[in-house]
């Protein structure tokens, strides 16, 4: 059984349907990776399988692991293992990471009921995932995002990643707003986590992040579709001929 | 013809209860001569104004004429049985380290009460007593506050059957807070308790009050007034917690004095009853003062809470800081009213307030005013209100990662109200204020 299969998936927001039928399977252990231009619902379509609200489904369907993924609340699909690393995460004021990461991540093993982890276990598995990522102890204690860099911010979505074992993970435009430097200690981050029993969809524009984070697959958007699917060759051929003769295929 | 008789009905409706009011609980109230005649006056003061309502415009957003419609008459003393449900009731409502003084129906209970145990510096009197020296020849003064006339504050002070009067030494460090426990037994009654306490020069102070019911109490009136007297270079945290039963009103006034280079640090947290007004005047009489004035509503159902804090800066250098916030859903209402006066003398003022609040239903009502009257020109004056409900970008990222509605509505709510109750500097009483706000998030299931 696929982890994801995403079928004939028709999207409304508001007036303007984004979504034009997309379809997209995705196995265990598998890297995806999504390329398209702006506009073309790379971001609608992460979205929609987090669960986001103001989205309306008209057609189609979302099955993870088989089971019908539009039917669970945004906390069900992360406690069934959905993962979304926001392309702009928020900033909570007043909310400290460390107490925001204990919270969530209880709360996921509560819902699959499983036992909460008892403090020093969790303070021992977040240092060490800390350390790797290279985020020091003093933004663990500061407000979630408040204050923290573009970099950081990332590193923050990699930090949940690797604290929560998702076994899909679904990476929204990680590249954005980020220089080489910190580009690569966040693709090293997600590497670390490629794993036989873990997908990945990595949504992005640039060719580049693909050079850090190697996808087996790459398919390219064009106006709400996959218009065309292949190796991680395809990525490279993109970066040199542009969108632009995908936006004809899809027309 | 008719008009005229209906003027003379409606006159009669509303005094004759209110007259019965003090007459039949006149009996009970202690002291007599000067200190019978100062409740007399006071009384008069408040048969001649009314309960407040819509159209004074202190209590525009709060008529209790409409919302409580009248005084419930006196509490009976409390008997054996009355005591030991408040017994049960403090000690499930105990702060440790604090030195407890219990206010069971408005009667001073000293048998519920750290009275023996009391630090060095510390003297406590009942008001009953003290009123009833006949040797005190400013007694009466007790009922009297430099506060401009008031219906309510002149009600408490004709109707007062009790309540502390505290004296703490210059220059004593007192390390226990001192914890005033308002307890209600009896359901349908008034409580009517005024405590005083004096803070000499130097000292250092913690004040808790809190108001509880127990037994299953409801729908009754706690009345209470506070003056409070800050010395020169003194210091008091000062930390209010109202946890009254969901009927209950509960009419609050405190009355503060605050010396030159003293440090007074106030927090007031509003969750329980269904009608409540906490109303201070703080007069910042020495120079350099600080002080600082936070708060936290936490309402649901119908129920209604204000706050009303004026400011008064009439000497120069002194500093205010007023944090509060409102967590208001289903059909409550929260008000906050802050003023903030500056008098011509009062050069180089700084004082600052903030008022947010958050509504979680379409129903809920916040009402925010912000007032500032400047007579000096070299100050620093800033007010700020907002009023909104919860981010949903925030939510949504929140329940990405695995908490439900409700898990990331408190997570932001607590978030919301942490600053507020972030500024208790005890750590005992901010981790019990927290665990009451937690409580009332909880209850929200």
């Amino acid at each position: 059984m696929p982890l994801l299969e995403v079928k004939n998936l028709q999207v409304r927001v508001e007036d303007r349907e984004i979504l034009h039928g997309l379809s997209l399977t995705v196995n265990e252990g598998e890297v995806h990776a999504i390329m398209g231009p702006n506009g073309s619902g790379k971001s609608t379509l992460s979205h929609v399988i987090a669960g986001k609200p103001g989205y309306e489904v008209t057609a189609g369907e979302i099955l993870f692991r088989g089971e019908n993924l539009l039917e669970m609340s945004p906390d069900e699909r992360a406690a069934k293992g959905v993962f979304l690393a926001f392309q702009y995460p928020v900033e909570i004021a007043g909310v400290a990471t460390m107490t925001f990461l204990r919270t969530a991540l209880n709360a996921q093993r509560k819902a699959r009921g499983e036992s909460e982890f008892s403090t020093p276990d969790f303070l021992k598995k977040v240092r060490e995932v800390a350390k790797s990522l290279n985020i020091p102890q003093d933004m663990l204690r500061r407000g979630v995002n408040v204050g923290f860099s573009g970099g950081e911010k990332k590193r923050n979505e990699i930090l949940q990643m690797a604290l929560f074992e998702p076994s899909l993970c679904i990476l929204d435009e990680m590249d954005s707003g980020l220089d080489i430097d910190a580009l690569r200690i966040a693709a090293d981050g997600v590497n670390a986590l490629r794993s036989p029993g873990r997908a990945m969809v990595v949504i992005t524009h640039y060719q580049r992040l693909l050079n850090y984070i190697v996808p087996d697959f790459v398919h390219v958007m064009s106006r709400g579709r996959v218009v065309k699917s292949g190796g991680k060759e395809l990525a490279l051929e993109l970066e040199a001929s542009g969108y632009t003769q995908f936006e004809d295929v899809a027309a | 013809m008719e008009v005229l008789m209906n003027v003379a009905l409606a006159k009669m409706n509303t005094e004759g209860p209110v007259d019965e009011l003090f007459t039949s609980a006149r009996g009970r109230l202690p002291g007599s001569r000067i200190v019978a005649e100062a409740r007399q006056a006071a009384f008069d003061e408040f048969a001649r104004l009314g309960l407040p309502h819509r159209r004074i415009e202190d209590w525009k957003y709060t008529d209790l004429r409409a919302l409580l419609r009248k005084i419930a008459p006196l509490a009976p003393a409390p008997d054996k049985a009355a005591l030991a449900l408040a017994s049960k009731a403090v000690k499930s409502h105990a702060i440790k380290g604090t030195q407890k003084l219990v206010l069971v129906d408005g009667v001073f209970a000293p048998q519920l009460s750290d009275i023996a145990a009391l630090e060095t510096g510390v003297r406590v009197h009942s008001l009953r007593e003290t009123l009833e020296n006949d040797s005190n020849p400013v007694r009466a003064d007790l009922l009297l506050t430099k506060l401009a006339s008031g219906a309510m504050i002149s009600l408490n002070a004709a109707m007062a059957t009790d309540g502390v009067v505290i004296g703490i030494a210059d220059q004593a460090g007192i390390s226990k807070p001192i914890y005033i426990v308002h307890v209600a037994t009896n359901s349908g009654t008034s409580a009517f308790t005024r405590s005083l306490i004096q803070l000499g020069h130097g000292a250092r102070a913690t004040l808790v009050e809190s108001f509880i019911a127990a037994g299953g109490a409801a729908s009754y009136q706690a009345h209470d007034s506070v003056v409070l007297s800050i010395g020169n270079d003194a210091e008091l945290e000062h930390v209010r917690l109202v946890e009254d039963a969901p009927d209950a009103a509960n009419i609050s006034t405190a009355v503060v004095t605050v010396g030159a280079k003293a440090r007074l640090n106030t927090f007031n947290l509003t969750v329980g009853g269904e009608v409540s007004r906490y109303q201070a005047a703080i007069l910042i009489s020495g120079e350099g003062a600080h002080v600082a004035t936070n708060g936290v509503n936490l309402l649901n159902g119908r129920q209604h809470a204000d706050t009303t804090l004026v400011l008064d800066h009439v000497v120069p250098h002194g500093e205010s800081r007023e944090i509060f916030r409102a967590v208001v859903d289903d059909r409550a209402h929260s008000v906050f009213q802050g003023r903030i006066i500056v008098r011509p003398d009062a050069q180089k003022t700084d004082a600052k307030m903030m008022t947010r609040a958050l509504l979680l239903s379409d129903d809920a009502e916040a009402d925010n005013k912000p007032e500032l009257e400047i007579f000096a020109d070299d100050v620093t004056c800033g007010h700020g209100a907002t009023t909104g409900a919860l981010d949903d970008s925030l939510l949504f990222y929140l329940r990405a990662r695995g908490l439900s509605e409700k898990e990331a509505q408190a997570l932001l709510i607590q978030a919301f109200v942490g600053e507020a109750i972030e500024s208790i500097a005890n750590d005992a009483l901010r981790e019990f204020a927290i665990t009451a706000a937690q409580r009332w998030l909880a209850a929200r299931g």
